[in-house]
Formats: structure tokens, sequence, C-alpha cells
């Protein structure tokens, strides 16, 4: 089964022990300034929206690579940039319509959310569930039944 | 590991800043954030120099585990000399500010001197700016951050500043970082405003590492899922710590109109049930809960202001939501000043907030002001036409917004309640310890907080010891002494590891010390944190005996110690310093002077 991760802002507590888990499993230290994942705050600290990588099946930055250094991985359905081969241009960062894929000034290549191959550690570390990781075909299954109730109108 | 091992040195006078190494033998012995700040003031100030001075020094201090995935890693302290009490200083907080300056690269920033002119600092990572604050100065510390970010254009920054009450000297001012967070107590943003620093302005890309990930990681998860399952820690983030009040209530130990009681009538209507009640036109005072960096609790309150209410209803300014009320300002602004208008109090946490006050000093000082006002000592002439009565919600909102300003009669309230109090000939009218105000729990029904704080070394203060459990249990001051000291030994260890005191709801020492042991180079253990806590409690100690302070400050306002609780669980009674220190001193190896002997000094290698 694919995965996607799923976000409840309405949950988020803006904590970022998600960019802290992330910086941590792909730089081996604790440093939001290199988490692929980021919380926004809005309205004095009222609001805060985790956003990441949402995995295009058609996506932007895979087909902008002139150099084929981002390749879907077949079991998780990430798009995946293989270290070896970027060579630092940049383009990609300009194709994603989200902003989600981003220069690294330290190695020189483009770093984005690659589902930490299966295991994301974002959701892991989310102490409210404001991020979770389920079946990428019923992201929308608890919103659903969210709604399904609503629709009961008779009266048991 | 766990520290970065490098501190940031800026001498505001000279308009200068170096990197130099932290001092590995003193993080040892110290560990970080309040010890080892303590440490660095004292080896580099003369605790005898006025805390408004350019002797005084400033230091920014994060822990060992600020920056780390250890739940509640956003510490940060302040410590310097405080104004308010002349004594030393060491207030901390949350928020995003502290990971960020240890992301920057550096476990303390130590400021020395006085810019002639006003400045603010602007640091990323190694590049250190000392930049003219001359389009911020005289603002408040919401535009400050607005403004700084804005004009880096850099949304990531993250800024600690002062409001006007800083800048002017209000003796209760703080440092407020991320809009809503502050190191709170005894003047730091005071000492700050001295200073001419108007704020730190910071972005850290450096990260930090810990000795043995693996390790590290397993303690971090066990002390979390501790936390998770804990019912002290889900009672805060549904609540807040304001459900302290209801629970002060009933005990009969919230100081009530000046501490002339101990219950409020008024308390269910700025309870969290009240925050969370829906009014007749939909208002809600609560919105959501907020973590601090790092933080599995998240037990701060985002509210919002009526906007029909008289506070704002021409200001439409504050129609947007902030930092909510917690037991200490719902205790500050309710009970001690007697208003139960919960509106009225949020409003004057937004003015807290937006010009960097402490609410418990003002509002303790609010509430001296007032019984002066009813014995008529003050009138309306001093007051600016606005009658002080005990529960007049609209004279809250208009005295928080006019010390915040400096403006009229927020003059004197900003002297805090000793030195206004003094200057209408009514010294024991001030509820204060070493000059800094109470915090909402009433010694006569809490003897072990009295103990606590009489002897706290920044003045009355109700986060530097423990006592909670003994003094619910018992109502006289039996077997305080030793329940105080040893807290405050864990306590001072816990305030020096870069996480929140709160995380005891769930955690012993050990489980700091295994989170440590991860992180820093070197064993760690439990009997090693408490080693550093007693060793950072005396040292405060000699700074403010080098200061000029004596066993004559560890004491409590007549009221306290002569005039019984009036109600509730500890009817009748008064608080029984008498008794109970003595057993202190003895406990902590002191002289009946409250001097630390030599045997005790040598043992803590002091």
């Amino acid at each position: 089964m694919q995965k996607s991760l799923l976000i409840d802002p309405a949950k988020c507590t803006s904590c970022l022990q998600c960019e802290m888990a992330c910086s941590f499993e792909h730089e081996g230290v604790f440093n939001p300034a290199k988490s692929r994942i980021k919380i926004f705050e809005f309205e004095h600290g009222a609001r805060a929206i985790p956003y990441t990588c949402t995995q295009c099946a058609e996506a932007w930055c895979m087909h902008a690579c002139p150099v084929e250094a981002i390749t879907k991985n077949a079991t998780t359905g990430a798009m995946e940039v293989n270290e070896a081969v970027c060579v630092g241009c940049k383009v990609c960062t300009i194709a994603c319509p989200f902003g989600t894929i981003n220069y690294n000034k330290d190695t020189g290549k483009v770093i984005k959310c690659d589902l930490c191959g299966g295991d994301p550690q974002c959701a892991e570390a989310c102490p409210t569930d404001a991020i979770t990781y389920v079946d990428s075909s019923w992201t929308g299954y608890e919103r659903m039944q969210e709604w399904a109730v609503k629709t009961q109108t008779h009266q048991a | 590991m766990g520290w970065q091992r490098q501190i940031l040195r800026v001498n505001l006078t000279e308009g200068t800043s170096t990197v130099e190494p932290l001092n590995m033998d003193w993080a040892n012995d110290y560990l970080g954030e309040r010890g080892l700040a303590t440490k660095y003031l004292w080896e580099m100030m003369d605790p005898k120099a006025d805390a408004m001075s350019p002797e005084n020094v400033l230091i920014f201090a994060t822990g060992p585990l600020t920056g780390t995935m250890a739940s509640t890693s956003g510490r940060y302290a302040v410590v310097t000399k405080g104004p308010l009490t002349n004594a030393i200083a060491c207030s901390n907080s949350g928020g995003k500010f502290g990971a960020e300056l240890k992301y920057a690269g550096y476990d303390l920033l130590i400021l020395e001197g006085r810019s002639d002119k006003p400045v603010y600092l602007h640091i990323v990572d190694d590049e250190v700016q000392i930049l003219p604050a001359d389009d911020i100065w005289g603002t408040t510390v919401w535009h400050t951050e607005e403004y700084l970010k804005a004009h880096h254009q850099n949304p990531l920054l993250k800024v600690a500043s002062i409001g006007v009450s800083g800048e002017k000297g209000v003796l209760f001012a703080c440092v407020v970082n991320d809009l809503h967070r502050a190191a709170g107590r005894s003047g730091v943003g005071a000492v700050m405003g001295s200073k001419n620093l108007k704020a730190i302005a910071v972005h850290g890309t450096k990260g930090v590492a810990v000795k043995d990930p693996k390790a590290f990681m397993k303690a971090v998860n066990h002390t979390k899922k501790l936390l998770e399952d804990n019912e002290g820690r889900q009672d805060l983030t549904e609540n807040g710590t304001n459900s302290m009040i209801d629970m002060m209530q009933e005990f009969g130990g919230l100081p009530t109109r000046n501490f002339n009681e101990v219950q409020f009538e008024g308390t269910e209507n700025i309870n969290p049930a009240a925050m969370k009640k829906v009014h007749a036109n939909g208002h809600r005072n609560l919105l959501t809960n907020k973590a601090c960096f790092g933080c599995t609790i998240a037990c701060g309150r985002i509210a919002h202001i009526d906007k029909d209410h008289f506070s704002i209803v021409n200001r439409p300014q504050y129609r947007h939501a902030s930092g909510g009320l917690e037991y200490e300002t719902a205790y500050a602004f309710g009970p001690v000043v007697g208003v139960d208008d919960i509106d009225a109090l949020t409003f004057a946490g937004y003015m807290m907030n937006e010009h960097g006050m402490d609410p418990i000093s003002f509002g303790a000082t609010l509430a001296a002001a007032m019984e002066l006002y009813e014995m008529g000592v003050l009138t309306e002439k001093d007051t600016d036409g606005v009658p002080l009565n005990f529960g007049n919600a609209e004279a809250l909102t208009i005295m928080a917004e006019k010390t915040g300003k400096f403006e009229g009669f927020g003059q004197q309230l900003g002297l805090g309640s000793k030195r206004l109090c003094e200057k209408y000939g009514h010294p024991e009218l001030s509820m204060s310890v070493k000059g800094q105000e109470f915090a909402g729990y009433d010694s006569r029904a809490l003897q072990g907080m009295g103990l606590g704080y009489a002897t706290s070394n920044r003045g009355a203060c109700h986060l530097k010891h423990d006592t909670f459990a003994e003094d619910m249990e018992d109502q006289t001051g039996a077997g305080k002494a030793v329940a105080c000291k040893s807290s405050q030994d864990r306590v001072s260890a816990v305030d020096s590891t870069g996480l929140c005191l709160f995380t005891t709801a769930a955690w012993g020492l050990e489980e700091f010390a295994m989170q440590i042991d991860g992180a820093c180079e070197g064993e760690w253990t439990e009997a090693r944190l408490l080693e550093i806590g007693e060793r950072v409690w005396n040292l405060e100690r000699r700074f403010n005996l080098a200061a000029g302070l004596t066993a004559a400050d560890d004491t409590l306002p007549k009221r306290l110690l002569e005039v019984p609780a009036p109600s509730g669980t500890a009817k009748g009674k008064v608080n029984q310093l008498d008794i109970m220190l003595p057993q202190y001193y003895q406990e902590r190896g002191w002289t009946p002077d409250g001097v630390p002997t030599n045997e005790t000094l040598s043992r803590l290698r002091l």
C-alpha cells in the first residue's frame, strides 16, 4: 500500500519536533534550517501550519531536472533526489509550484522530502497527530467520516 | 556535543563582538543555562555594581539540551544583576529564540558595557552586527519583531526585545521573545534598556549534534512517553497552568486584594472553564493552545478579546489573537487586584507582552497601589483621575497600558511595589521579598512556598523550588526546610539543562540525566546533577552576599507572618518562617547568619 503524509493544521501546536526529526534523519543533527518540512505561523501564532512536499504524481521538479537526478521511488511513491547525479542547477526549485524543493548551499545539491524511505520521522515525532502517514488513496477518509455523520438527519 | 562549545561576547561600549571557546571546565561543573551563566557572571562582574550601570553584565544562556529533540528544549535564561532586587536575576523563557541562538553556534551571548546610542544585534551564524536602532527605539515589542523581520527580509529571524518600559527603566521590565514568551522577572529588560540595546535578532543554521545519537533518541523517546501518559501533563495541555486557580481557591491559598484575603469570589469568571465558555454573541476567550520550541506539552494559551469589550471597542488593532491567560497572569490581573472581567485580564496580558513587562510584579504593585488608594493615601490627583478601587477592571487596563508606555501614574507603578509603598509611607503594604513581588500562592496556606519565597536568590519566586505536594498535605512548617532545600537544588539543575521545569510533572533528575548523558561528553547521573544544582544555588547566594544582601533579606512581609489567614484550609494560621528558616540554614550547611560555611564551599568546590 502506498502511503502519504496527511497534515491536519488544526492539531499543530508549532513545537517543531517534526523539523528537528527531519533534519536529524537526513543530516544527523537537530537543525530546522535543513528541515524538509516547515511550520508556518499566522495571526500572532494562533494558527500553525505544517507544509512539505506532497509527492506529485507528475512532479514538476522531476520533469524539469536536466540530468534526471530526481526519480520516483516505486515503493513509497516519493520523488527522490539522487545526490550523486544532482548538479545543483536549481531548475527544479523554479519548476516546483509549491516551493518544497530547496537548494542546500552547504552541499551544492537540492533537498526535498523523501518520506524517509517509507518511515517518515516527522509523523513519528509529532506529538499531536497533526502529521500522520496514511493510505494515499484514503487521505480524505477521516474528513469524509466527519461530514458523513453530519448528514445523518434521522433521530435514532 | 550538546554544547556548541562557543560563546559570543559583545562589548556595547566598544561596539565590538568576539567569539571565544566555551570554558569546558565550567560547563562540566555548571552544565549550562542558569548555572553556567551564573558562573560567568560571578567571574566577570563586581556584585556591588549598580544593576543599571555599564558594569552590569547581561547574559543570554542556552543549555546543552536546548535545540535538541528532548521535549521542551526551547529554554534559555537571562542572567544578570536585577534592578528590582539588587540581587542576582535569573529569568528563563521559552518560545523559539533560545534554540535559534544555539543554532547560530553559541551556548552563551554575553553583553557588556553600554552603547552610547540605541542599537540592536543582528546575528546570522558567524555574522554579528551591532546596528543603529533609531527606527525601533520607542516602539513596542510587537512592532520591533515585525519590523526586524521585514527590514532584514528574513521571516526566519527570531527576536528578543524590550518595549518602552525597558527603555525607560521600569524595574520589572522583561525581555520578550516570539511575541508572547518572556524572560519575565526581576527587571532583566530594564538592564537591557540601560545598555541601550533594543533587540537581538538571530537566525542560525548550524544545528546541534549529540554525543551518542542512538542512546540520546532512546532516552528522548522514553521521557516523551512518560510525559504523554502523565495526568499532570494532560491537564497542562488541556487547561494550561490556570487549572491552579480553582485548586488555590478551594484550598484558600489564592492571594486576593493585596493578600488581605486568600480566596476570591470571582474565580469562576476567569478560570479555565470561563476561558472556554461560549458567550451569547458567540465569543469564546480561548482559541487554542500553543507550544514553545520542542515542547510536547503545549501549555501556552492563545486567546482573543471580545470585540465589544470596553478595552478594545474603539481599537481594532487589538482584535487579533495573542497570548492568553496563564495562572500567574490570571492571579496578577484577577484576585490580587480584585478583578474578574476576563476580557480586561486578557487585555492586560496583551499590554504586558506588547510593552514588555512582568505581569506578576505589575499586578502585585497595582494591588498595593489600590490598597493605598482605598486607605486614602493615594487620591485621584495622584492616579491621573483614575479611581484605583479594588475590582476596577478599567483601572487595570488603563494602568497596564500607562506603565507599559511609561506615562503618568504608570511611572510610579513602574517602580515596583517596594519603592512605591516606601515612597507613600507604607512599606508594609508591599507584598514582596528582596523587592520582588509574590506569585499567586499565599505563604500562610503554603508554608514551604513561604520559605521558598524568603530564600529564593532572585527574590520572591514560585519557580525556584517545589514543595507543593508537602504544602498541600500539611499546613505547618514541619519538614519544609528539608523539602525546600532539596527541591531548590533539583530545580537549579533542571534550569541549567535547557529544558522546562514543567516536565517535572513526569520526570525526576534521573530522566534529565539520561538525556544529558546521551547528548554530552562525560558521565551524567542524577547525583551529579543534584551536586551541580547545589553548587549553582550556593554560587547565587555568594553573589547576593557579595552584593550586600544579608540574612535579614530572607524574610516575608508582616502580613504573612503576623496576620492570620482569614479563611480556607489554613484559616487562623500565619507563616512559620521563624521555625523553618534556622532549620533551612542548617540543612544548607550555612551559618546561623545564612552564610555558606567553608566546609560547604569546599565540598561544592566553590
